[in-house]
């Protein structure tokens, strides 16, 4: 079972609509590989031109932000749940 | 008549229609409100303002609402106080405080963002508004919401002071606390805005929403006479308030209404969530995220979503920004009650400690205008000094009693001088 990776609303239209959908791979960089194989031109709204994520998005494994972890070179196993989720103001 | 373009993309430039968005579908850039400077400079003049009513609204024009104001008839227009007693002991001439601790109706600035943002949503048809929120902002669109006729439902981390918990409660929202800190709240809720159709004011309403903080901005400038103060001190937590501010003065620059130079802007952080003063240390333009372990609750946000836009303004500016401790923080809490008759919340007692870092590195000159953004009340957050407050002498009701414990005090020196630092 792959990794099920919570898709915020505006990528929805790169996934057909899905809100989560699986997606597999070792790494979080791998499961982003993944995401572009099913659903092209998804990646270009993560990452940069060198492949870093975005300034802007937050990845975050099972509820921790991957930058607390070990970036795009975090592991992930089967079942675990990757959020995709833009910045948000303070309060 | 509306003087608002549309929304803009701030990263990549994408334009985007005036409705309830927050990120560019390309880049997740902020989207930004594109008014019609060239329109607004002929009719935003300086008494055309001076005969309007005080409070936010009288900048109107600047600001990114298309039918009348719902809310916020008594929202900004706070004291900028001449701090002459605080300036004697930070050792500097010309001191001001901006003190937003007595904004209507929730003693914060984020009246002014959520006056902005509940007339939005009204505007938008939204029945129900939410936010994500440290206390402040919970306080402040609970009251804002109970006032329209709003359903309300707040996000709040499970350790904040009681303040601000019962300060929202009173006003009867659905208060939710989640466990863990602000930025676990606010990954929940970018997934809850995604699912309910709820406005958001910090999320799906953001561009609307940190519109609002110009006006502290603006306020300065009407209040030194339409003049901009050569230094200002923000505190930083999300990172909205000290890039607006600059915008504030940008944009009253635009349209006519001041010039000289900008002022220099500094960012105030605690040491026990410092991202933003970590990378300009640094010189780095990456916020790398921490976990935040500080008194000062109200800005303990540890992945700030517009730190970046702080570090590019506090440079474009020529300004600093320091980090201080929480014992330096309720030190300076006491400091400015007890030279000013000013009681902030740790947010505010941060932005004077760090002023008087500042001040004593050299980073900010002893002979230009200053100005100590307060943007928090003390009362809320009793916690934060209950313990560094003399306790009350307790005495039976008898003169000798008074006698004896007056006659057992040392003399105070005269409060007329000034303390010193």
């Amino acid at each position: 079972m792959p990794a099920t990776v919570r898709i915020p609303t505006p990528l929805r239209r790169f996934t057909g609509g899905s809100e989560e959908v699986g997606a597999a791979g070792d790494t979080v960089g791998a499961v982003v590989d993944d995401l572009e194989r099913q659903f092209a031109g998804i990646k270009e709204r993560l990452c940069d031109e060198e492949g870093r994520v975005r300034r802007f998005v937050n990845i975050y494994l099972n509820g921790d932000d991957i930058r607390f972890l070990s970036h795009l070179e975090t592991a992930v196993k089967d079942g675990d749940e990757l959020s995709i989720v833009p910045a948000i103001a303070g309060g | 008549m509306a003087y608002v373009h549309g929304l803009r993309c701030r990263e990549c430039g994408a334009d985007y229609p005036h409705a309830p968005l927050h990120v560019c579908e390309l880049c997740f850039g902020p989207l930004e409100v594109v008014y019609d400077y060239a329109a607004i400079r002929g009719v935003l003049t300086r008494a055309a303002i001076a005969d309007r009513p005080r409070n936010l609204w009288r900048y109107r024009e600047l600001l990114p609402i298309t039918r009348e104001p719902s809310v916020g008839p008594y929202s900004g227009c706070t004291p900028l106080v001449r701090a002459d007693r605080l300036a004697t002991a930070l050792g500097v001439d010309e001191l001001y405080v901006k003190d937003d601790s007595v904004n209507h109706p929730t003693f914060s600035y984020k009246d002014r963002v959520v006056a902005v943002a509940i007339s939005k949503a009204i505007e938008f048809g939204f029945d129900t508004v939410s936010c994500a929120s440290t206390g402040n902002l919970a306080n402040s669109v609970s009251a804002h919401a109970a006032r329209a006729g709003l359903d309300c439902y707040i996000f709040i981390p499970d350790d904040l002071e009681q303040g601000k918990v019962i300060g929202s409660g009173i006003y009867g929202p659905r208060t939710v606390a989640i466990r863990g800190n602000y930025d676990d709240v606010n990954r929940l809720c970018s997934e809850i805005a995604d699912k309910y159709r709820w406005a958001f004011v910090n999320i799906n309403l953001r561009p609307y929403y940190t519109e609002g903080a110009k006006t502290y901005g603006f306020e300065v400038a009407e209040q030194l006479g339409w003049t901009l103060p050569r230094h200002i001190v923000v505190p930083t937590a999300g990172g909205t308030i000290l890039p607006k501010i600059a915008r504030a003065f940008e944009e009253l620059a635009e349209i006519g209404l001041v010039d000289g130079p900008m002022p220099r802007i500094y960012s105030a952080q605690a040491a026990g969530c410092a991202p933003v003063i970590h990378a300009l240390h640094r010189g780095s333009d990456v916020i790398e995220p921490v976990k935040p372990d500080t008194i000062a609750k109200s800005i303990a946000i540890g992945n700030p979503a517009d730190g970046y836009y702080v570090l590019q303004a506090v440079r474009a500016s020529g300004g600093w920004g320091e980090a201080v401790s929480d014992a330096e923080i309720v030190d300076a809490i006491q400091l400015l009650a007890r030279t000013e008759g000013i009681f902030t919340e740790p947010a505010g007692g941060t932005t004077v400690a760090v002023t008087r870092k500042l001040i004593a590195s050299g980073r900010i000159p002893r002979d230009e205008s200053i100005v100590i953004s307060v943007t928090g009340n003390g009362y809320k957050t009793l916690e934060a000094v209950r313990d560094s407050v003399a306790r009350p002498f307790p005495i039976n009701a008898r003169l000798q009693e008074f006698d004896q414990l007056h006659d057992s005090l040392a003399p105070r020196p005269p409060r007329r001088a000034a303390a010193q630092p």
